[in-house]
């Protein structure tokens, strides 16, 4: 088990005795024969999961199973901001929850994770948007986290080239929420990793769970690449691969996996202070410390397990990030990627129980799961422990599509290509 | 991608907007006496599968029929594009 603390000191010593003294940050033990809990996938939100688990909720006896490498999923793909600027009251006290998290993560799991509160800044380009940014901007308000409507002259202040006066789409405004920001999303992975791993939690890599074995209505464990393991609470968190694991336990879920693309350009000095967003299209951008542009858009919207996207969908963001900031058309493109996320009906998430007895689930986090990432893993170890819901998830139940009580944030309705 | 309209010929997918599984169009029997769990499955769950998938394609920036789409979800090729009109009448639907 790896007990080694990082710290300022530990480079420097290391630096002059020729980086002899570090040591691998997690094991590679061998699955044993049953655990007392098994959490499938080894993302940024089943590492988390275990993480909690055994420092917070006092579990042992943990296993992470993940088909391939910990963080070759979403948590290793994504745009990486995180915020907790959600309107409605389902969603808001756990996005706040989880802001706080990161906050305190890095001294939490003695990991350099990056995280950078460079804030974040929706503009707004018509009326309408405006009352909607207000709006929301109460709500996260009257939840405790923070927000503060900028003035075009505010925003022309921090981002001098933004177009003010005359654009197709003239720029009215903003909501600004300053402690946003970005993560470096691979530090996240081999943080928990690392602190799941120092307090006894089992990673096993290249092991995919293939089924369960369900007995009279309970789950008794599952059956890998590597054999049967038993356990005693088996929770799922694969994220973009949930229906598929799902319907191994016959269970057929609110959801349809779709590709999202994610973009890097070359690297560039210093442009772009925090993370932007442009209203009229769908378009964010923020600038990584290594000096490249990282963006996104929509999805491709249609089903995808491949975790590669089209070009209609590169040229529809591009032209989303030149309407706003056509200074970045001189930046060349240097890569591209897409992952599988796990669209829910509406838009928001499942932290729930099956009607299986031992098998629980996380999953539906859309492209929106990385800035949950801490507050998933907390609850989601909350619910494993004590087999109830943590108070900020009380609302990501599965039977919430069959009492209407939905959670969408943008009014979208069953498509969840729109979320 | 590059969807074969049955009536249009090679069309690119961007002209489509993806309108989900094609077993929406076995719209439930609203007078049947299990019809609300039937809507709640109909209109919330999903099989989404990984591999072969018929699905529903609006022709929305062309002539505006709705295909049915057979496409393979691992590697975005399609084997079959029919008329959607054409499937939902082979059911027996608007006879
Ligand atoms: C391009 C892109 C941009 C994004 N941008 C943002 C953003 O800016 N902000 C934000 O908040 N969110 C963003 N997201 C969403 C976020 O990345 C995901 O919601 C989140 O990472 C999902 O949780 P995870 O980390 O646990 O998933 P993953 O990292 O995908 O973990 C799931 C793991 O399960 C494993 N697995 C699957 N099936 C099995 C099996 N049968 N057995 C064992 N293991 C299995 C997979 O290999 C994978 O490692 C983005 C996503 C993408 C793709």
């Amino acid at each position: 088990m790896s007990k080694m603390r990082y710290s300022g000191f530990k480079v420097i010593k290391e630096a002059l005795t020729g980086h002899k003294g570090w040591t691998p940050a997690w094991r590679d033990p061998e699955p044993q024969a049953d655990y007392d809990i098994i959490i499938i996938g080894g993302g940024g939100h089943g590492l988390a999961t275990a993480y909690y688990l055994a420092k917070e909720f006092g579990q042992k006896r943990i296993a992470v199973l993940e088909k391939g490498w910990i963080g070759g999923g979403n948590v290793g793909r994504n745009t990486t901001i995180i915020r907790s600027n959600y309107l409605l009251d389902g969603n808001e006290p756990f996005y706040e929850f989880s802001l706080k998290l990161w906050e305190g993560l890095e001294q939490d799991f003695n990991y350099n994770a990056m995280i950078s509160q460079r804030g974040i800044l929706n503009l707004i380009h018509s009326d309408a948007q405006r009352d909607a940014f207000i709006r929301r901007g109460n709500a996260m308000l009257l939840n405790g986290a923070d927000a503060e409507m900028l003035t075009t002259d505010q925003i022309k202040a921090r981002y001098p080239f933004l177009n003010t006066d005359d654009a197709r789409f003239p720029i009215k405004g903003g909501l600004a929420q300053h402690r946003g920001g970005t993560v470096r999303h691979d530090a996240v992975a081999w943080g928990y990793a690392r602190g799941a791993d120092s307090r006894g939690v089992d990673i096993i890599q290249n092991c995919e769970v293939t089924g369960f074995r369900i007995e009279n209505g309970t789950c008794l464990g599952v059956e890998t690449s590597r054999g049967f393991i038993g356990a005693k609470k088996i929770g799922c968190a694969v994220a973009g691969s949930s229906s598929r694991l799902m319907s191994k336990a016959d269970m057929r879920l609110p959801m349809e996996s779709h590709v999202l693309q994610a973009f890097v350009s070359e690297g560039l000095k210093p442009v772009l202070p925090g993370v932007v967003t442009f209203g009229a299209g769908h378009f964010y951008v923020s600038q990584s410390d290594k000096g490249g542009l990282v963006f996104g858009g929509d999805l491709d919207g249609y089903n995808s397990y491949a975790q590669r996207g089209n070009l209609p969908t590169v040229e529809d963001v591009c032209e989303g990030g030149m309407a706003i900031f056509p200074a970045f058309g001189r930046a060349r493109l240097l890569r591209m990627w897409g992952g599988i996320m796990d669209m829910s009906m509406d838009g928001s998430p499942i932290i729930d129980r099956t009607h299986i007895d031992g098998l629980y689930f996380n999953g539906g986090w859309c492209y929106g799961g990385f800035k949950a990432t801490p507050a998933s893993g907390f609850c989601f170890a909350h619910l494993l422990a004590k087999d109830a819901p943590h108070p900020t998830a009380t609302a990501y139940r599965f039977n919430r599509f069959e009492k209407g009580l939905m959670i969408d944030e943008k009014g979208m309705g069953n498509q969840p290509n729109l979320h | 991608m590059i969807i074969d309209h049955p009536l249009l010929g090679p069309r690119d997918a961007a002209e489509f907007t993806y309108m989900g599984d094609a077993k929406l169009i076995d719209r439930p029997d609203w007078q049947s006496d299990t019809a609300a769990q039937d809507f709640y499955e109909y209109g919330y769950l999903r099989d989404n599968p990984a591999g072969w998938h018929e699905e529903l394609w609006f022709h929305e920036a062309g002539d505006r029929s709705w295909l049915v789409v057979t496409r393979n979800t691992v590697t975005h090729e399609i084997s079959k594009v029919e008329l959607a009109r054409d499937v939902a009448r082979a059911k027996g639907r608007s006879k």
